[in-house]
């Protein structure tokens, strides 16, 4: 095989990480809409720590999309 | 057609040679201070009537103050007053940069590494020494879970020194590719919309519309994740805790 083709299915299985990111996203997301039915009361309390689980699991997306960066242009 | 990472060429637009060092006020350093005198103006101007009642501009300005004062207060507590101006200052610049970069043909200092990098840095060395100066020889505890029997101990000590150097990483990273991801996705998009022309190019375009919402969402969001690290990291530094 050549460097060229393996750089791309490296890249290609670099997003692999997604399956996590999404299984985490959804998580929060999930629970948050649990959470917010029993207990209306607290859902805006807690809405800013959802918005910050978000952003650090959406990181590890990205963290994939550097590496796949990184194997297609730096490499 | 232009590549998609084309807007993250850094282009001089004065040149400047300290001996061999390449110091050029280049585009990026252009949008920074862009950045900077435009926060200064919304703060100074916002704050200088000092109405009872704020008009739009004083009530952006105290907003912003008073969502950063809480922040710190929720945070770090008492201990943390003196370095509210510090996180104050870190997010604005960033919310700045990040905002600024979304209009069309501006440059996004943030989407540069070594930019999100330099700012981290400070920040965990700022927190190393808070620490060390506060607690002494006392702050290496923190890398020593209490209540773990000692065969544990030598798998978790160098796991904690290893995931408390990964820090100034994780947190450039962070904020790095973000900006880099949001706008190459789009300009690629853009890209769609001249390719597929009159009858079908509406499609990305609106989808365009509605990302470039989402950005702005993500441009303060990762802001105030930047910001609100910085506090949980000075948190740890000054209240040892875990």
């Amino acid at each position: 095989m050549d460097a060229s083709a393996a750089k791309l299915i490296g890249a290609g299985l670099a997003t692999i990480a997604l399956a996590g990111v999404g299984v985490g996203i959804g998580n929060i997301f999930g629970s948050f809409v649990s959470g917010a039915l029993r207990n209306p009361e607290a859902a805006p309390r807690v809405f800013g720590n959802v918005l910050l689980g978000f952003a650090l699991t959406e990181a590890v997306a990205l963290f994939a999309l550097v590496i796949a960066f990184m194997i297609l242009f730096v490499f | 057609m232009h590549s998609p990472m084309e807007q993250f060429e850094i282009k001089r637009l004065l040149n400047f040679h300290i001996g061999s060092l390449d110091a050029s006020f280049t585009n990026s350093a252009l949008w920074m201070v862009v950045a900077v005198a435009l926060a200064t103006v919304v703060f100074v101007f916002g704050m200088s009537r000092r109405a009872m009642v704020p008009g739009r501009l004083q009530a952006t300005a105290e907003l912003g103050y008073e969502f950063i004062a809480g922040m710190v207060r929720d945070n770090v507590g008492n201990a943390g007053r003196k370095y509210f101006p510090f996180i104050f200052t870190l997010f604005v610049f960033i919310l700045f940069c990040n905002l600024l970069g979304l209009v069309p043909y501006a440059f996004t200092p943030t989407s540069h590494i070594i930019v999100t990098f330099a700012m981290a840095l400070v920040v965990f060395l700022g927190v190393t020494v808070i620490g060390f100066v506060r607690h002494g020889a006392h702050f290496l505890s923190f890398f020593v879970p209490k209540g773990v029997p000692l065969v544990l101990l030598l798998l978790l000590v160098p796991i904690e020194v290893i995931s408390y150097f990964v820090r100034p990483f994780s947190l450039s990273i962070r904020l790095f590719a973000n900006m880099l991801a949001g706008h190459t996705m789009l300009k690629v998009f853009g890209g769609f919309v001249v390719m597929l022309g009159l009858y079908a190019g509406w499609a990305p375009l609106a989808f365009i519309i509605a990302f470039t919402g989402l950005e702005l969402l993500i441009a303060f969001l990762q802001a105030y994740v930047f910001a609100i690290l910085t506090c949980l990291y000075l948190n740890d530094a000054i209240h040892l805790s875990h």
